[in-house]
């Protein structure tokens, strides 16, 4: 059998780079090709680097004369500030996909595509369901930024899968990823020394270690599993059990005037946070992993508390006190106060 | 330093010589130094009880409440996929619930045998009082029953609001969907549901005790899908404890809410009227609706669910009249 012939977009980024090194470590994969704007961000030993745009119809030209058989589509960006702004962003987002199914129909020798999609297309509202299953759509779908992005790109996805009935979709909602190594607005934010929140609110949230959307990708690479899948560590802390796990200080703000804070923040160049994460730092938003589990056959090996632990050891986040301390605290106290009541009452006794 | 030295060659457990071998209240290893013993001054065995005396009620309790507040401040507490804390539901939210619960309205319990000790059910009850208390009531009766929390279902306006959507998913409840009313019996949870919704909690005092028209029946749905038994609950107290008078229906548009109700007490008396009258309360469990003799399939017939949703309002309905009857007054 021939070996598989992989091609990547968004090489540069955590995702694509981490998934074509992986690639290249197994021997039953065959030529690899990275595509991007961006030279890969890791180290890569046989992987080919394309310099191409997605956006420009030539990409028909690259996926023919590299002839592979498997497309990984990763380059959808989140964060409008790494594209910069949001109109690239969009274009990237929306146009890129546009144009890269449209060389993928006319592509003869594919057989599979994979897609890096979110759990975002569900959008963040307190009138859903609290737990989204893939085939529940959410009541209303976003309608800004990278989640409408997403959901447009999902569209192309399987429009895509209709007219080529014959190559296998696979299309990953990823949930928030965390991580030492990975670079997103939720780590930075929990990075933050005063970390500002919803006034009222705590959102459920939900998380998927790095190590383990790696793995993920690399299985729906490898293996065959056409489908829709949301990809997250099992269970959910809430944002303020969070904080209070990396030991950060919340401020709370009022609503109205979150948009105000983050837009300082970006200004700063703190955190990117655009208007449909600001919701979801009012609502949340929690995936059923029940189909990863058993269709896809892989349990994250971090749930979502433990991804949220990893993460803030060993990247080593500045706390304002630490768990060893608190129970420190809760000993001094008891003896304090204990002995405190015990003297009374030995007094008493004397009395 | 020495004392650590003479545990090691008796035990020959190197790791642990320096801290106490007991466990703190929430099962982790206690993090104290050890004395002689091998424990810390909290964590004596029983038979130093002679030198040092037993810890008394105030040190339990000191114990408890100092953990507690560790974990809270640490986030080392689990919290399900719908968000149910249990550690702040069980520690703060049913104990502040409690007073109102035994003194105030001074809730008797019938026909809890009805309740099961494990596996799903679905508590359908009436609704009544302007504000959710009897929900709230409901919710703590079957913990101090049964133990078990019961995952109520509610409209999705308290999920809106700050602090009351958070306290709301907190103690473990949801929006009234399908999707997590059937989610949360196929996990064999008990889950509290009021059919009547907003037209039975805020409707007019002299309406009091007339069951309103029970939604659609998508409770029935769910129930005959997950084979959950169906247990009818009748509330009789909450209907006297905010007698709404007028409805303000233009004020209830302009703020969005449902109702704005108008009781011999509020506005009048600003916060004062919020005070709930003290009637007297007794919540009855009937006897379960099975729905596992049914196939599946039977959800899909309305007029079988509409003729089982009836049979479940007449229960309820009928066991509200009874208890009327037997009761001497409003108050007592």
């Amino acid at each position: 059998m021939a070996k598989q012939r992989v091609l990547i977009t968004g090489i540069s980024r955590f995702l694509g780079g981490h998934l074509a090194q992986r690639l290249e470590e197994d021997p039953e994969v065959g030529e690899i090709f990275g595509v991007d704007l961006e030279p890969p961000s890791v180290e890569l030993a046989r992987t080919e680097y394309v310099r191409a745009d997605i956006r420009n119809p030539l990409i028909v030209k690259v996926l023919q004369a590299t002839e592979v058989d498997t497309v990984v589509h990763a380059a959808v960006i989140a964060t409008p500030g790494r594209a910069g702004g949001r109109a690239q962003m969009k274009e990237i987002n929306v146009i890129g996909t546009m144009q890269l199914f449209a060389a993928c129909q006319k592509a003869e020798k594919l057989r599979k595509v994979v897609m890096k999609s979110t759990t975002a297309v569900y959008g963040s509202d307190p009138t859903d369901p609290s737990i989204f299953p893939e085939d529940v759509g959410p009541s209303s779908h976003p309608r800004t930024g990278y989640a409408k992005d997403a959901w447009e790109v999902e569209n192309y996805a399987r429009s895509f899968g209709r007219r080529r009935p014959d190559v296998d979709l696979t299309i990953l909602r990823f949930a928030n990823f965390i991580g030492p190594r990975i670079d997103t607005p939720l780590t930075r934010y929990f990075s933050l020394p005063l970390v500002p929140t919803a006034f009222g609110f705590d959102p459920r949230i939900q998380l998927l270690h790095e190590e383990d959307a790696n793995e993920i990708l690399y299985r729906a690479t490898r293996e065959d599993h056409p489908g829709t899948f949301n990809a997250s560590g099992d269970g959910v802390v809430y944002l303020s059990q969070a904080l209070r796990m990396a030991g950060k200080i919340a401020i709370p703000v009022a609503t109205p005037f979150m948009n105000l804070i983050a837009g300082a923040m970006r200004q700063a160049g703190l955190v990117d946070f655009s208007p449909e994460q600001l919701q979801f730092l009012q609502w949340g938003r929690v995936g059923d992993v029940n189909r990863l589990k058993t269709q896809f056959g892989y349990t994250p090996k971090f749930n979502t508390a433990e991804a949220l632990r990893d993460f803030i050891t060993r990247s080593k986040l500045a706390k304002v006190f630490s768990e060893e301390q608190a129970e420190q605290w809760e000993h001094d106290l008891y003896d304090f106060l204990a002995r405190l009541s015990r003297s009374r009452s030995t007094d008493a006794a004397r009395v | 330093m020495a004392e650590a030295e003479i545990i090691r060659i008796e035990s020959g457990r190197r790791a642990e010589t320096q801290l106490c071998r007991g466990r703190t209240a929430d099962g982790r290893p206690c993090r104290n130094r050890a004395t002689a013993s091998g424990y810390c001054r909290r964590h004596q065995p029983s038979e130093q009880a002679s030198t040092s005396p037993a810890p008394s009620r105030f040190e339990a309790d000191l114990e408890r409440t100092l953990a507690f507040l560790r974990r809270r401040v640490t986030g080392g507490y689990h919290v399900d996929d719908f968000g149910f804390d249990a550690d702040l539901t069980e520690n703060i939210l049913l104990p502040i619930l409690r007073p109102l619960f035994d003194r105030w309205w001074r809730v008797e319990q019938r026909g809890l045998e009805n309740v099961p000790a494990n596996g799903p059910a679905l508590l359908v009850s009436n609704h009544s009082g302007t504000l959710p208390w009897d929900a709230l009531m409901m919710k703590l009766a079957v913990y101090e029953g049964t133990g078990r929390h019961c995952r109520l279902l509610a409209a999705d306006l308290p999920f809106r609001m700050p602090i009351v959507g958070e306290i709301t998913r907190k103690s473990g409840n949801t929006l009234a969907c399908a999707e997590d009313t059937t989610r949360l019996l196929d996990s064999g949870e008990i889950v509290g549901v009021f059919p009547e919704g907003y037209k039975g909690i805020g409707k007019p005092f002299r309406e009091r005790y007339k069951l309103q028209r029970f939604g659609r029946g998508g409770f029935v749905e769910v129930a005959l899908r997950t084979g959950a038994p169906m247990i009818p609950v009748s509330i009789v107290g909450a209907e006297e404890i905010y007698p709404m008078i007028y409805n303000v229906k233009s004020l209830a548009r302009l703020l969005g809410f449902p109702y704005f109700p108008v009781t011999p007490t509020f506005p009048a008396l600003g916060l004062l009227g919020a005070v709930p009258l003290p009637s007297k309360w007794i919540i009855e469990y009937g006897e379960p609706i099975e729905t596992k003799a049914f196939t599946p399939d039977a959800a899909l017939d309305p007029m079988f669910v509409f003729n089982l949703t009836d049979q479940v309002r007449e229960a309820i309905q009928q066991t509200l009249y009874k208890n009327l009857m037997s009761r001497r007054s409003v108050f007592f």
